[in-house]
């Protein structure tokens, strides 16, 4: 009988190793590269969510989220919080969250930018899609195998693999968010003598933002899966947790890190969510433009826009 | 008048290779074989119009007609395939980038069909978008913008969003927009076609008000004959991508030139539309006497002038009877109701009295001709060619 092992077998393993090798030693400089700002980033990110005492640490937190999204939401993301302190996993979480958060900005720094690219360039977007799915399909296990070979194990690599794993979602959201701007005012905009710069800034942007924002908000939930999954590679955080409890066959062990990872999962989902759909009350100004969105962030008081608003209102009135 | 923009022989091919295109058209092929043959759209075929300077042109057609392809190409929003576009005599067609945004800069405005409002400024920050593309100081477009708010009366409305304003209002935020630029030229896109009825009456109204003023050149799009008419000095018809006919608002009415044409006339209100110009009789004089000249016609009044042309009196029919027989001419009477050439026929209608006459009077206050209850029903009823002139006819 005819077996699939009777096939003459390719030596594929034979060589992606060699390969691999040959890369690792010859484009090491590269990589180093590409390790060393994740590093440092993620280095300073777990140094503060480490530093700072937990009290603080959900003050701060409720707060953030209080403003970016509604009080609903903030008491949900305090409590959860405070449930993931008495589950004992504390500081694992703020590991994880060390890793949320530096994926975040990477993908940020380099996903919109390269989303942008793709909106303006039907050639670059037709090269980099293909890119996306490939990504995108890949199962996350799957993704740990090259960065093991080209990075090493720990948790560094597996941020690495955050970063990768997580950046389709916005690069795809921004390119979408871009396009799919209304053609009357794009075309608005050329008409009164926009150049490229112009265009892109005062009509593509802001008004792309609610689907920029709703693509970081699918970043930041693979993220988190992600960091839950590079556990295997030897990163630490919440995923370790699981890990050592399966392995340990502890299942309230994997348990406690279970529901550690779903409240933070929500917490954030939650969170970015609500950043993306514009509020029936809120001016659209609030969430126009990149910068009022950042200043937001560290404004406490609703943007003194409103106010003056009000008064050159009553002035013209 | 002189011409502010002359569109010479313009064709759009919506392809990258419009070569073969352009050729079966110049060999005078149409649209509908071009696509057969070679699969690709004419957009426009050999357009030409000259736009004089202070005239609202309406390019008038149904949808697909090519006149939003038109507008477009004027600002070149669409690439001309071939053509030229002259402002005040400079082919834009041809000029690179930055000059082109110099001239959409400065030049040549536009307002939407949709508004096209930026919805997360608020309106000032709207008004001033030409002015902060073009690098014009903060407080300076600030007060410029102010000032066209002011003109188009939404003075009250620049610190709201454009979400929390009525159609009618954003498109004066639009109108207020294209203005602050000071631009001369003012495409105008489908403006009002996105409005309600009555809002829509309001911003033509308005419109028209503003133009007494401001004297734009615009190049308004519609596919409302009606709309055309009401605004419009002169009328552009196109029709698969062709310019079919082109004329002033009256003369088209009257000698359609096309059936394609005559479809849109044919509900037309031509009491609102012709004047007592196009209806009235021009007197002939019947005698001259000591006291001046008698003009009339048979059956008719009869208008006494003097040497300036002015009218001195009316005598009735049988007066003018007796006069023509050489007889006394009798009492003169000031009985008689004065129009203005431009007055419209239900004007002229709403003051007209059995019994009464109506003298056609121009601005110097000469008599000009006289008109007849069966006058205005004639024309008002009538399709009859008749001679004007300034006008073109482009075989359809």
């Amino acid at each position: 009988m005819f077996k699939a092992d009777d096939l003459a077998v390719f030596p594929v393993d034979l060589w992606i190793q060699q390969g691999v090798s040959w890369l690792a030693l010859n484009l090491r400089p590269f990589f180093l590269a590409i390790k060393w700002p994740i590093e440092s980033l993620l280095g300073l990110n777990d140094w503060i969510f480490h530093a700072v005492h937990f009290p603080i640490f959900v003050v701060a937190f409720f707060l953030i989220a209080w403003r970016l999204s509604t009080l609903g939401i903030a008491v949900f993301s305090a409590v959860s919080l405070i449930v993931i302190a008495m589950l004992g996993v504390w500081n694992e979480a703020m590991t994880t969250l060390s890793l949320i958060s530096t994926a975040i900005v990477f993908c940020a720094v380099v996903g919109i930018p390269i989303g942008i690219w793709c909106a303006r360039s039907d050639r670059v977007w037709n090269v980099v899609r293909p890119i996306l799915d490939i990504m995108q399909t890949t199962p996350s296990f799957v993704y740990l195998v090259p960065v093991v070979m080209l990075f090493g194990v720990g948790t560094v690599p597996g941020e690495v693999a955050v970063v990768t794993a997580a950046a389709p979602p916005l690069i795809r959201f921004t390119n979408l968010g871009i396009r799919m701007v209304e053609r009357e005012i794009v075309e608005a905009g050329l008409a009164f003598g926009a150049d490229r710069r112009q265009l892109l800034f005062e009509i593509q942007l802001p008004l792309a933002i609610p689907t920029i924002l709703g693509g970081l908000n699918q970043t930041v939930l693979t993220a988190m899966v992600l960091s839950v999954v590079v556990a295997m590679i030897g990163a630490e955080g919440l995923g370790l947790v699981v890990l050592q409890g399966l392995g340990r066959l502890d299942v309230g062990r994997a348990a406690v890190g279970g529901i550690a990872i779903v409240l933070l999962a929500m917490v954030l989902d939650r969170v970015t969510q609500q950043m993306a759909t514009p509020r029936k009350s809120g001016r659209p100004a609030e969430r126009g433009s990149l910068m009022r969105t950042v200043v937001r962030v560290f404004r406490g008081g609703r943007p003194d826009e409103t106010v003056q608003v009000v008064t050159r209102a009553k002035e013209a009135l | 008048m002189t011409e502010r923009l002359e569109i010479k022989n313009l064709y759009k091919i919506f392809s990258d290779a419009p070569g073969p295109a352009l050729e079966m058209l110049a060999k005078g092929s149409g649209k509908s074989e071009v696509f057969e043959k070679l699969g690709v759209v004419v957009g426009l075929n050999n357009v030409s119009l000259t736009v004089p300077q202070g005239a609202v042109y309406m390019i008038m057609g149904l949808s697909g007609s090519g006149k939003s392809t038109f507008a477009r190409c004027v600002n070149r929003l669409n690439e001309p395939s071939a053509g030229q576009v002259l402002l005040d005599g400079r082919d834009i067609v041809p000029i690179g980038e930055a000059e082109l945004r110099e001239v959409r800069r400065t030049r040549i405005s536009m307002v939407f069909q949709h508004f096209a409002l930026l919805p997360n400024k608020r309106v000032i920050d709207n008004v001033e978008f030409g002015l902060k593309l073009r690098g014009v100081p903060a407080a300076e477009r600030r007060r410029r913008a102010e000032e066209v708010l002011t003109v188009v009366g939404l003075a009250r409305w620049g610190y709201h969003f454009p979400h929390e304003l009525s159609g009618g209002m954003r498109q004066r935020v639009g109108l207020a927009r294209a203005l602050a630029t000071d631009a001369d030229i003012l495409i105008m896109d489908e403006a009002f076609s996105a409005l309600d009825p009555l809002i829509r009456t309001e911003m033509q109204d308005e419109l028209l008000r503003l133009q007494r003023t401001l004297h734009k050149t615009i190049l308004f799009i519609t596919h409302d004959f009606q709309e055309a008419l009401k605004l419009g000095t002169r009328i552009a018809i196109m029709s698969e991508g062709e310019l079919v006919r082109d004329g002033t608002p009256q003369s088209i009415v009257l000698e359609p030139g096309s059936d394609y044409v005559a479809a849109f006339t044919r509900e037309i209100d031509r009491s609102r539309l012709f004047d007592a110009r196009l209806a009235m009789r021009p007197a002939e004089p019947v005698l001259k006497s000591a006291q001046g000249t008698l003009v009339g016609e048979a059956g008719g009044f009869g208008f006494m002038l003097d040497g300036n042309g002015k009218v001195l009196g009316v005598v009735d029919a049988g007066g003018l009877g007796r006069a023509r027989a050489g007889g006394e001419i009798g009492a003169l009477s000031a009985d008689y109701v004065s129009v203005s050439p431009g007055a419209k026929l239900i004007e002229v209608a709403r003051n007209y009295r059995d019994g009464r006459p109506i003298a056609v009077i121009d601005d110097d206050g000469r008599f000009i001709g006289t008109l007849g209850a069966d006058d205005i029903l004639a024309r008002i009823a009538s399709t009859a060619p008749q001679a004007v002139t300034g006008e073109r006819h482009v075989q359809g």
